[in-house]
Order: C-alpha cells, then sequence, then structure tokens
C-alpha cells in the first residue's frame, strides 16, 4: 500500500526558515482562499525554475495522461492499466499573508495539451507566459491557447546569456502580436524578486484593466 | 501601435463559457481542500480493509492525517492522477470520512478586494 512520505507529517505552521521547511506540504492551518495562476510556455523556457524560486514548498509534480483530462474517470484499475501518454505538470505554493495561498501550475503551450490545459485553466487568475527571446515563435501556441481560454496574461521574456540584445520593446511587443495594454517585462526566472516582479505585472494588471472585461 | 486591430469582444471567454471550454464543471477541483472530519473508521468485513475501502483510499486518508491538502497536493503525494484523487475524495466524502471545501468560485477571482491582498501579499514576500 501507498502511504504519504513521512516528512511531509507535522510541523506547526507560521514558522519560517526551518530546516526541511520546503518538505511540508500540509496548509497551513491560515490557509482560506487558494488561487492559482498559470506560468506557460514552450519547453525550456524557464517555467519549473520560476516555480521553483517562489515556492513556498519544492516544487511538486502530478502526472497526467493527456488523454483523460476531458472525461471524469471512474475506475480507478482502468486508470493504471491504461498505457497512454503522460506529461507532468509541476505547481509550487505561496501562502501570503491574508489567508491568501497562491498555486503557480507550470502549463506546457502545445496544442495537444489543449483538453489538459482548459482543466488546469479552470478558475485561475491568469497566466504568466514566459518568453525566450531567442526563439519567439516557440511561445506563438502558448498565446494562442491563453488567448482562447480568454485568461489574462502578462508576457515575462526569460533573458538568457546569449540572448540578442537590441531587439527593442516595440519590436517584439508586434512580433508578439499583444494587445497594447498587455505588460511585457523582462525576468530571471531564477531570481525569486525577478519572478515576483513578473508575478506582480500580471496582478496589477488585473487589478487595473479596463472594468468592462473585469466583471 | 501595435498590429492587431481595436476592439475586443465585450463578453470575453471565460465569462461566456463558465472559465473553460467544455461545458461541465470538474466535480472535486484542483484546489478544493480536502481535511479529515475525524469520523472513526468502521470495521469492514473480515479480513477486509476497514469500510471495504481500496487501499488508494486508505492512503489519501492517511496523507490527510498531517493536516489539510489541495487534491492536487495529494495527487502528487501520492502519485496518482489528479482525475483519481477526484474519485477517492468524493468517495470519501459520501462515506463522511473527508470535508472538501471547493476553492473560490470562477466568477469570485476578479474582486478587486481579493487581487489587492494577492499584490500586498507578493510585495511583502519581496522583502523577506
Ligand atoms: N539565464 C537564464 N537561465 C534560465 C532562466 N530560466 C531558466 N533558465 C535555465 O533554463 C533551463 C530550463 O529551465 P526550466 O525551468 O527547466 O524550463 P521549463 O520551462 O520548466 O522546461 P520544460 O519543463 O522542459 O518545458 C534551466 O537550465 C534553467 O536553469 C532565466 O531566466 N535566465
Ligand atoms: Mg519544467
Amino acid at each position: 500500500m501507498a502511504s504519504a512520505p513521512s516528512s511531509t507529517t507535522s510541523a506547526p505552521s507560521g514558522t519560517t526558515g526551518a530546516p526541511g521547511e520546503k518538505d511540508r506540504v500540509h496548509l497551513p492551518d491560515t490557509a482560506r482562499d487558494l488561487v492559482k495562476i498559470l506560468v506557460a510556455g514552450p519547453f525550456g523556457v524557464g517555467k519549473t525554475t520560476l516555480i521553483g524560486s517562489v515556492s513556498e514548498i519544492r516544487p511538486l509534480h502530478t502526472e497526467e495522461h493527456l488523454s483523460e483530462a476531458s472525461a471524469e474517470v471512474d475506475d480507478l484499475a482502468g486508470v493504471r492499466d491504461k498505457t497512454t501518454t503522460t506529461v507532468a505538470i509541476d505547481f509550487g505554493r505561496v501562502s501570503l499573508p491574508g489567508g491568501v495561498v497562491l498555486y503557480l501550475f507550470g502549463t506546457p503551450g502545445q496544442e495537444r495539451f489543449r483538453a489538459l490545459w482548459d482543466d488546469i485553466a479552470y478558475g485561475a487568475l491568469g497566466a504568466l507566459v514566459l518568453v525566450d527571446s531567442r526563439r519567439i515563435d516557440a511561445s506563438f501556441d502558448v498565446l494562442g491557447l491563453v488567448e482562447e481560454s480568454g485568461l489574462p496574461y502578462a508576457v515575462a521574456l526569460n533573458e538568457f546569456p546569449d540572448a540578442p540584445r537590441h531587439h527593442g520593446v516595440e519590436r517584439l511587443r508586434r512580433a508578439l502580436d499583444l494587445e497594447a495594454d498587455t505588460p511585457m517585462v523582462t525576468c530571471d526566472a531564477r531570481d525569486a524578486n525577478s519572478s515576483i516582479d513578473a508575478l506582480l505585472a500580471l496582478v496589477d494588471h488585473l487589478l487595473t484593466r479596463d472594468p468592462v472585461e473585469a466583471r | 501601435m501595435t498590429g492587431r486591430p481595436a476592439g475586443r469582444p465585450l463578453v470575453p471567454a471565460y465569462l461566456s463559457t463558465g472559465g473553460v471550454a467544455r461545458p461541465s464543471r470538474p466535480h472535486m477541483e484542483r484546489l478544493t481542500v480536502l481535511a479529515l472530519t475525524g469520523e472513526p473508521l468502521r470495521q469492514g468485513p473480515p479480513q477486509g480493509s476497514p469500510e471495504g475501502l481500496p487501499a488508494a483510499g486508505l492512503a489519501l486518508l492517511e496523507a490527510l492525517e498531517g493536516g489539510s491538502l489541495a487534491v492536487v497536493e495529494a495527487a502528487a503525494l501520492l502519485r496518482l492522477p489528479v482525475s483519481a484523487v477526484r474519485v477517492l475524495a468524493a468517495d470519501l466524502e459520501d462515506r463522511r470520512l473527508v470535508l472538501a471545501r471547493p476553492p473560490i468560485p470562477p466568477a469570485g477571482r476578479f474582486d478587486p478586494d481579493l487581487l489587492k491582498r494577492v499584490a500586498d501579499g507578493l510585495r511583502a514576500l519581496k522583502h523577506d
């Protein structure tokens, strides 16, 4: 029989910095409003890195069966026996003061993940779309998915060392076909503060965008 | 400035469809919070498991002994697909062994008060 890892039990909430802190998965007693943001982007763009640099728990993942995401599974045995393609979906979590717990879901952007995408996007606040400036066309699929799902989003440009320096913000915005009010920031996903700033660009956008849309 | 034509639909997709492109809500969401009710397990049939539960159901109860978990966290810890945990948790809820608290409904997620708490919380985190 499977059992939960023992390292995840006990330890009161509220302490910070204790060793093994990141292994405590159980929710703090203060957790009230659980919300999620998608961290979306193509292969290797830095989704897991960004989630890891912000998350209070060591990022976890679920194995998702691509073919079942749109259909409820009512037979456990069936799930195990089926040999379908699976994809690992990473997630992390940040408990914020005021009882809000923010989940970050790393969401691959390929078209074939659409059913899974819809399931993960359900009820999300919005999406942070990561773009690698060396290969912006790799992000077209994910931008298409996010726009179709109707999720508000911001773009974070992950700057890799050998990225072209002279793109120019306006040229990039045009190439990505962004709306005038869609935020675009640069970000180092390895740096917590930089990653938080990128998330803030999204949340501030959610707060300030046209109230007609937000209602 | 941008190449895209101005003027967006007045009713964005997330309102007209309830947030997803498919009609039915998932019974349990990824962020539904699961907690033990504290009800004791009834003995199962002789040689059977308590309540006649499957091993995965017992494993979920065991995982919740350490505190509450979102559905997606339980799935990660138990190495089960989210869809399987949805089914298990619904069964345990029916047996009154588990409480399931749904997350904020999609309509509530653009509440400025909630968004402000998220923004303020993230800003506070930066100074750590
Ligand atoms: N210089 C730099 N390197 C980064 C940044 N973000 C990620 N990396 C590196 O890029 C590589 C890929 O990052 P991941 O976080 O694994 O990318 P991912 O999007 O999760 O990739 P998949 O899960 O495979 O789709 C890692 O070696 C990271 O260290 C960044 O902002 N700047
Ligand atoms: Mg990854």
